[in-house]
């Protein structure tokens, strides 16, 4: 029993249970899953669906956070992809064929690859510091998507692309199999190989994993790369979400969140041993975390205080200290009733 | 080493170069028109627009560009707030250390503006406000507020609920504006004071920020947690789009089984309701540059301008959208 209560995703797991708990007080049947028009239909895929951006944009975090980095530029990452597709898009002659779809994607995901690369380089190359490093992107990033998009809101229509986010493929939404697929390939990739490791070990020590052989720079680039990469993926889910390139709101505070799942997971901001299936449990509390403020009907005047009480109960509960602190005040209370 | 030390020399020398060449650039560019001989007339304006958020504000943004043109005899500084009050006063101080002739924006939320519009007075530089009002108790704190009246179209899109569902219990769910804002504070009362004594029923409101993807994830929820909507009412256009992705996605016909109501009229949003998707949309006229000329110039001149000036709004069932769409500016 103690062992399941010491686990380190119990909290977490706790926390994302009460959510949907409070969800299924309001409304009984919230949880339930029906077939619609061939496909699953519900809350519980809608938080599918939705998590699906800041998922994989907490993945590549997740990573770049375990070599001690960070990578601010995701959310000015997800605005340029959105903003670059949508434009390729508009501009070509058959906006709905899908080779144009699939040529928009490709140059997206292209480019926030590129972005993700010049992070890299700057961090790994130049050995700038990380949170410096990204801050230059994040700040310019924003300015190139409103570049691209003229400063207009830039809406297209074609079929294809959008059924990115709103298409089922097998009765599942297309974004949530794009996303989880992907984060079961980087799982598997991390953890079935010495990859994950050799991470962990620049994360811990740059310089002794260096001396005792681990390509530490390259291994650094790599990250940033991919997390650009993968952020350039959600910015193309975020767009087809809405068939709509908002320069200013895609992705606006995406680094944040992606940093939250990434602690509520229990990965430690300082670097070293990482946790994917703690960043899942992570972005799951996020995304449900919308979802219950909408059906409790939690005023929007005190909606970011409910998700900021939210957020500090988690972060509490799994408080190692804090827990000791509380075990000892029993101890005495005990200790106390017993000399009594 | 002391390759190193060359390097970063160069690398400051350059960007030293850089910045006077720029400087150098913007000189050439405010002296033009002194050797035109118009300086004099030029009236020089600091707008700060609230952001970009809806194809409404990208309309407004481009009308006002358009208008206070160099050809029009205006200098025009444009700065994107992007829906930051903190920004906003920022861009408005350093708009009244530039001493421009005329400052101008639209005020991303109703309260916290006495302390730099009073700047702005103590500098002698008249304000005016466009699209959304502040909430002062001292009114000499601006010259002019162009705008339309938000009660006004909230009523009006209540009006039109009201009476094509007469006698009828209707249950409305509410997308509503960024928090605080004047538009979402006064279409939400307008609407309410429309429907008020009748059956019609709000039953859950949440803030959707304006956005399409804000409205789409709020109307999702909504659809999860309520069985019977018959009807939404979106505070913009692009919410109300948001929306329709949602209810589409619920497997229902929005503009049918879910009616939508919507305020704003931007182009998106006109094409849906022609495509029947949308039921009605009371316009919110987004082409305040011209009126924004004529005061800029009546202050500057001295002359004395009326404190409210109330736009024109017009409203569009599905027929009248298909007729008007092929004219439409936005």
């Amino acid at each position: 029993m103690t062992r399941i209560y010491k686990h380190r995703l119990f909290w977490p797991l706790v926390a994302l249970a009460a959510l949907l708990l409070a969800c299924s007080i309001k409304r009984p049947d919230i949880l339930g899953i029906t077939v619609l028009d061939g496909h699953l239909f519900g809350a519980p895929i809608d938080i599918l669906r939705n998590s699906a951006p800041l998922l994989l944009v907490a993945l590549g975090m997740t990573l770049v956070i375990a070599t001690r980095g960070i990578d601010l530029s995701v959310g000015a990452t997800v605005a340029i992809a959105g903003a670059v597709a949508l434009t390729f898009i508009a501009s070509s002659d058959q906006p709905g064929s899908l080779g144009t779809a699939l040529g928009a994607i490709f140059v997206a995901v292209g480019l926030c690859f590129l972005l993700g690369c010049f992070n890299g380089l700057l961090v790994a190359k130049f050995g700038i510091q990380p949170i410096i490093a990204t801050l230059i992107l994040m700040t310019a990033g924003r300015g190139m998507a409103m570049l691209i998009t003229n400063g207009q809101i830039t809406t297209v229509t074609s079929a294809p692309f959008s059924s990115l986010a709103s298409g089922f493929l097998m009765g599942l939404p297309v974004a949530a199999i794009i996303a989880y697929g992907v984060y079961l390939v980087v799982s598997i990739l991390v953890r079935r190989t010495a990859l994950g490791m050799l991470l962990e070990s620049v994360g811990i020590n740059p310089e002794a994993s260096r001396l005792a052989g681990v390509k530490s720079k390259t291994l650094v680039f790599t990250v940033y790369a991919l997390c650009g990469l993968l952020a350039g993926l959600a910015g193309l889910i975020f767009a087809s979400n809405t068939m709509a390139a908002d320069a200013n709101n895609a992705g606006l505070f995406i680094e944040l969140d992606a940093i939250l799942a990434v602690v509520i997971g229990g990965t430690s901001l300082a670097g070293g041993k990482f946790n994917l299936s703690g960043t899942l449990i992570g972005v799951l509390i996020i995304t449900t975390l919308s979802l219950t403020v909408t059906v409790l009907g939690v005023s929007p005047l005190v909606t970011s205080l409910f998700k900021a009480i939210v957020v500090i109960a988690v972060t509490l509960m799994m408080s190692t200290r804090l827990r000791t602190m509380l075990a000892g005040l029993r101890e005495r209370r005990r200790f106390q009733e017993v000399s009594a | 080493m002391k390759r190193k030390t060359f390097l970063r020399a160069g690398i400051a020398t350059l960007s030293v170069a850089a910045m006077a060449a720029m400087s150098a650039c913007s000189g050439s560019a405010s002296s033009e028109p002194a050797a035109s001989g118009a300086a004099s007339e030029t009236i020089s304006i600091g707008f700060s627009q609230v952001g970009a958020e809806s194809g409404w504000r990208a309309a407004n943004t481009k009308d006002i560009q358009d208008t206070l043109t160099e050809a029009n005899g205006f200098k025009l500084s444009f700065s994107d707030a992007q829906q930051k009050q903190e920004n906003q006063i920022q861009a408005l101080r350093s708009y009244i250390a530039q001493g421009v002739d005329v400052l101008a924006f639209s005020p991303v939320v109703e309260t916290g503006w006495d302390a730099v519009l009073q700047e702005a007075k103590n500098a002698n530089i008249p304000v005016v406000l466009t699209d959304r009002a502040v909430d002062t108790t001292d009114e000499s704190l601006y010259a002019s507020f162009i705008g339309s009246d938000f009660v006004e179209e909230g009523k009006r899109a209540g009006d039109w609920v009201a009476e094509n569902f007469k006698d009828k219990e209707i249950n409305v769910v509410e997308l509503q504006g960024t928090t605080g804002s004047a538009p979402a504070i006064d279409r939400k009362e307008g609407f309410e004071k429309a429907i008020a004594g009748s059956d019609i029923k709000i039953v859950d409101s949440q803030t959707g920020d304006f956005t399409r993807a804000g409205g789409k994830q709020v109307m999702e929820g909504f659809l999860n947690s309520h069985d019977d909507i018959d009807l939404v009412f979106a505070h913009n256009d692009d919410m109300g789009l948001g929306a329709i992705e949602a209810i589409q996605a619920a497997g229902k016909k929005p503009g049918v089984d879910i009616k939508i109501v919507t305020i704003d009229a931007v182009k998106d949003g006109m094409k849906a309701l022609a495509d029947g998707k949308i039921n009605y949309i009371v316009e919110c006229n987004p082409l305040l540059g011209e009126d924004l000329a004529q005061i800029a110039k009546k202050v500057v001149a001295g002359e004395s301008v009326e404190k409210r000036i109330v736009v024109e709004d017009a409203a569009f069932n599905q027929e009248e959208a298909a007729k008007a769409l092929p004219d439409r500016k936005y």
